[in-house]
């Protein structure tokens, strides 16, 4: 579980990025943090795994105050893929990158061989097996990042913007694994600005603005209420702009959800036909 | 179909190109070609090329990437190989997908002014476009901020104020609102939709998502393993249910109205790229029943 209490945190420049923040994340729940560039999300997450360390208030990890304990413990339990991708690769091939921290955990050469391989394969990063991730496009470096953290199987996984570069197919590989994570009882967190991809895992979604949380909920009463769109940079995903358009036709604005939809219209096109 | 002349503005013929020591080309017998004035979308899944084909655009690819370039390739009327990438830079700006890499002064503003004040621009001319590039991106507040404490959607803010302030003949945005809020990633997107049409800059936009960008487009060009394998019309292209259509990430209305459309419903028309185009289509058919 993490606990966060009345956070604050201020950069060393004096930007005041979080202003009081609580709340309380389950075992096992799949929670998306979305809102306005600098809003305060990359900061937020950093202090999940113990990366930055509040100026004020608390942030308790599985019992466990960040402030108590080193990065290093906390990442055994908390796996943490950057933003940005090139903050977070080093080696000299992909399968370097993807060990090393099973290395670092004690895995044995068996486990770590089938660790990386199982990861490869999921990532669709097998042919790059000994490449320099220096030398993959952008969405395949987002990729490797990835690969590294999920291969060691995290208790609490922070996915900082995991869609950014990828094509259609490897998000969705990346939503079918999230929700197979979550049967294992996995909590997931992903910061991202990709509405359409949040419409499709329908996850518990926080709303962040000005270093504050403005609203929490599930995706499909987020992203679909008017008010608090109104007040955040988000638009919402092109399925609930279709029933706003029709909302004056009666329709229901509040659907996020493809099949959703294409039931809502073909009732309506049967009713109107006969 | 706005047209402001019939003069391709980038040429491509057979251009193969491979990466040093790569074990293949990263684009293969690639021949396209682009109108001025047009507003052209390149999608393709993760590593088909993308990047590498805008890195020619620009010079980067021959003149700072080595490896093997081969085929014709010109853009402004220049022979791409033939002239090095400050001078390309007078004509194409180029938006990195990792802005990260494409920042590197003390401060926004400064970052912003770099490519004007290289180009010999009068300071007065500077000021104005700079101020104007930064308001239109919402970074005005932030000028004075070092760029590397910004976060990532600041920091890609800077990257495309930066292109935008040199006004080039054609502006290439390699993913450019990945980092951005939705909101923001959309009147970006209106920006660069009006530089377009008003100023007629050509605008060769890279995109996973469709779903934010395709009504813009006058020209999308799809491209697989490094080779262009779909082009043409947008609404065209999106009506096929070509198989090659699988994987790219097309609007979610227009997913919709291929479902429907299975489903036996009968619609009127160009297939919609966009929720407003959906929704005429809805409105249409429960008006005939009335
Ligand atoms: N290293 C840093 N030093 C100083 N200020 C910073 C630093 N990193 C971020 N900031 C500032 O802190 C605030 C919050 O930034 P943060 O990166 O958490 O935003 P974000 O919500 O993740 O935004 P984005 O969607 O753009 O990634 C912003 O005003 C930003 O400019
Ligand atoms: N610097 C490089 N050296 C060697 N190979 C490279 C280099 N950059 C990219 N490649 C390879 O070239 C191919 C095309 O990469 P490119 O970056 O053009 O893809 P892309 O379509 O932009 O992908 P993405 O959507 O993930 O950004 C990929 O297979 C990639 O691994
Ligand atoms: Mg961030
Ligand atoms: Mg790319």
């Amino acid at each position: 579980m993490i606990e966060v209490q009345d956070l604050h945190f201020t950069y060393p420049s004096g930007v005041e990025a979080l202003k009081g923040i609580s709340l309380k994340i389950e075992d096992g729940e799949f929670v998306a943090i979305m809102g306005e560039n600098g809003a305060g999300k990359t900061t937020l997450v950093k202090h999940f795994n113990g990366l930055l360390k509040p100026t004020k208030g608390r942030v308790i990890v599985n019992g466990i105050e960040t402030t108590k304990v080193s990065v290093a413990t906390l990442a055994r339990k908390v796996g943490f893929v950057f933003q940005n991708p090139d903050h977070q690769l080093f080696a000299e091939t992909v399968e370097e990158e993807i060990s090393f921290a099973l290395r670092n955990f004690g895995f044995s050469p068996s486990v770590i061989e089938k660790r990386v391989t199982w990861a490869l394969n999921l990532l669709g990063l097998m042919q790059y097996r000994k490449t320099s991730p220096f030398m993959l496009s952008g969405g395949e470096r987002k990729r490797v990042a990835l690969a590294s953290v999920l291969a060691w199987d995290p208790e609490i996984l922070i996915l900082d913007e995991p869609t950014i570069g990828q094509d259609y197919q490897q998000k969705e590989n990346l939503r079918q694994f999230i929700m197979q994570l979550r049967t294992q009882g996995k909590t997931v967190l992903v910061v991202t600005h990709d509405v359409e991809f949040v419409a499709e895992c329908n996850p518990r979604v926080l709303l962040m603005r000005g270093g504050k949380l403005i609203a929490d909920g599930a995706a499909r009463k987020v992203l679909t209420d008017p008010e608090i769109l109104a007040q955040s940079s988000i638009v919402p995903p092109q399925i609930t702009q279709l029933f706003i358009e029709l909302s004056s036709l009666g329709f229901p604005s509040d659907i996020i959800d493809l099949y959703e939809a294409r039931e809502t219209l073909l009732k309506a096109f049967g009713a109107a036909a006969k | 179909m706005v047209k402001y002349a019939t003069m391709p503005v980038i040429e491509t013929r057979n251009l193969t190109y491979t990466y040093p020591e790569a074990a293949k080309a990263s684009i293969v017998d690639v021949s396209i070609r682009i109108e001025k004035g047009e507003f052209v979308l390149i999608t393709g899944p993760s590593g088909c090329g993308k990047t590498t084909l805008c890195r020619c655009f620009n010079g980067l690819i021959p003149h700072f990437y080595h490896g093997t370039l081969e085929g014709e390739i010109t853009v402004a009327g220049l022979n791409v190989k033939e002239h090095p990438t400050y001078e390309m830079a007078k004509y194409v700006g180029l938006v990195f997908q990792n802005p990260e890499n494409q920042l590197f002064a003390l401060s926004v503003e400064k970052d912003v002014a770099f490519g004007l004040e290289n180009l010999g621009v009068p300071r007065d001319e500077i000021r104005s476009r700079v101020d104007w590039a930064m308001k239109i991106t919402g970074i005005y507040e932030l000028r004075e901020r070092a760029p590397y404490e910004l976060s990532g959607g600041q920091q890609q803010r800077v990257a495309i104020a930066s292109v935008l302030a040199m006004k080039p003949d054609v502006i290439v945005l390699d993913e450019p609102t990945s980092f951005l809020d939705p909101l923001g990633a959309k009147k970006i997107f209106e920006v660069i939709h009006r530089l377009n049409r008003e100023l007629g800059i050509t605008i060769v936009l890279v995109e996973h998502r469709l779903d934010l960008t395709v009504k813009y487009a006058d020209h999308i060009i799809i491209m697989q393993d490094g080779k262009v394998i779909l082009e043409g019309d947008p609404h065209k292209i999106l009506d096929s249910e070509d198989m090659r259509l699988i994987g790219v990430g097309i609007p979610k209305v227009t997913r919709l109205y291929q479902l429907l459309k299975a489903d036996g419903v009968k619609f009127h028309g160009k297939v919609p790229l966009s929720p407003e185009e959906m929704a005429e289509k809805v409105r249409r058919i429960l008006k005939t029943h009335d």
